[in-house]
């Protein structure tokens, strides 16, 4: 879902570039609100935990490749503003260091994977826990909320690549950037995504969820909101 | 920093450990690339041209470890399952600063 270089237009990466600091502006206003100096570690963590979980690349035989994020279990566990600073370090470092993803799209993957999957996957939390504790809900609802997210993250990533032979073609009909429109692309980004890695993000989420439900229910952000 | 912290950062470590299964796995599976993140010379193959933005800028950065190998035209698996590691445990350690550093900034000194 790493969008490279040359895959989209400037008449879609600058804006996703704008939205994306506005996030990340009123991001750093609520961390700074929310989150207690006791719990920087944990941030940290976090933001390593997601470019490690991203190099898992899984394949589907006959097919692609592709990874989960962590975006969902860090939304639940650290709030979504934690979150979108998070992914975005971990993102922007892939890039500029790994060349994962492209260095104009990174306002585009950042909104995607940072900023649009853990706000989603928080509030499908919220939705589906409908603020018990009681374990199967829980988990059952880190599950939806992780596999959910993931999916509607990559159809999101799908449209933007699937609308660039709209905007910017040649004279002689041929794409600028990404040569595969909205038909293409949005099902082979959701297929893939609801086959294989969505699942994997939603057993990570359940998995690590219910590790803290076990262990420090008092950290976990989405319940302390919920109350 | 706590108990479950330290627990946390050896997991973390472990996972850093078996990162080289993100190479192994789609090697043995014989799978490409993630869809649409093609090389100029993989779209060509697939669309049948390329897209004239996309050669223009596909490679307008030059990252110092590409694609978490020190060597890309080293195709040896091994060779780059522990480039892979090595990228795992270098940028995993550089996020983590990163991010405490940026946390610190935010939440003890404001912006």
């Amino acid at each position: 879902m790493h969008i490279p270089d040359g895959y989209l237009s400037p008449q879609t990466y600058i804006p996703l570039y704008g939205v994306f600091a506005v996030a990340v502006t009123v991001a750093v206003k609520k961390v700074k609100k929310e989150v207690s100096a006791l719990d920087i570690p944990y941030l940290g963590m976090a933001a390593a935990f997601s470019f490690i979980l991203m190099m898992f690349n899984l394949p589907i035989p006959g097919g692609t490749t592709g990874h989960a994020v962590g975006s969902a279990v860090i939304a639940i566990l650290f709030g979504p503003w934690a979150a979108i600073v998070a992914v975005s370090v971990a993102l922007i470092i892939q890039a500029l260091i790994f060349g994962d993803g492209g260095i104009t799209a990174i306002g585009a993957n950042c909104f995607n994977m940072a900023v649009f999957m853990p706000f989603t996957a928080y509030y499908l939390f919220r939705l589906f826990s409908y603020n018990t504790v009681r374990k199967a809900r829980v988990l059952f609802a880190a599950f939806i909320s992780g596999y959910l997210s993931l999916v509607m993250a990559a159809i999101l990533t799908g449209i933007e690549f699937g609308i660039q032979p709209l905007i910017a073609s040649s004279s002689d009909g041929k794409a600028l950037y990404c040569p595969y429109n909205l038909k293409i692309a949005v099902p082979a980004m959701a297929i893939e995504h609801m086959l294989l890695f969505g699942i994997v993000e939603g057993l990570i989420t359940a998995i690590i969820v219910g590790y803290f439900l076990r262990n420090e229910p008092g950290l976990i952000y989405a319940f302390r909101k919920g109350r | 920093m706590n108990k479950l912290q330290k627990k946390i950062l050896i997991i973390l470590l472990l996972l850093c450990m078996i990162t080289p299964i993100g190479v192994l796995l789609p090697v043995f599976f014989n799978t490409g690339d993630a869809w649409g993140e093609w090389s100029a010379q993989t779209v060509k193959e697939l669309a049948g041209y390329v897209p004239k933005g996309l050669s223009k800028y596909s490679d307008l950065w030059k990252a110092p470890v590409p694609g978490y190998s020190v060597n890309r035209k080293d195709s040896s698996v091994a060779h780059r399952s522990g480039y892979y590691l090595v990228s795992a445990i270098f940028g995993a350690t550089v996020t983590y600063i990163v991010m405490l550093l940026i946390s610190r900034l935010i939440i003890r000194n404001g912006v």
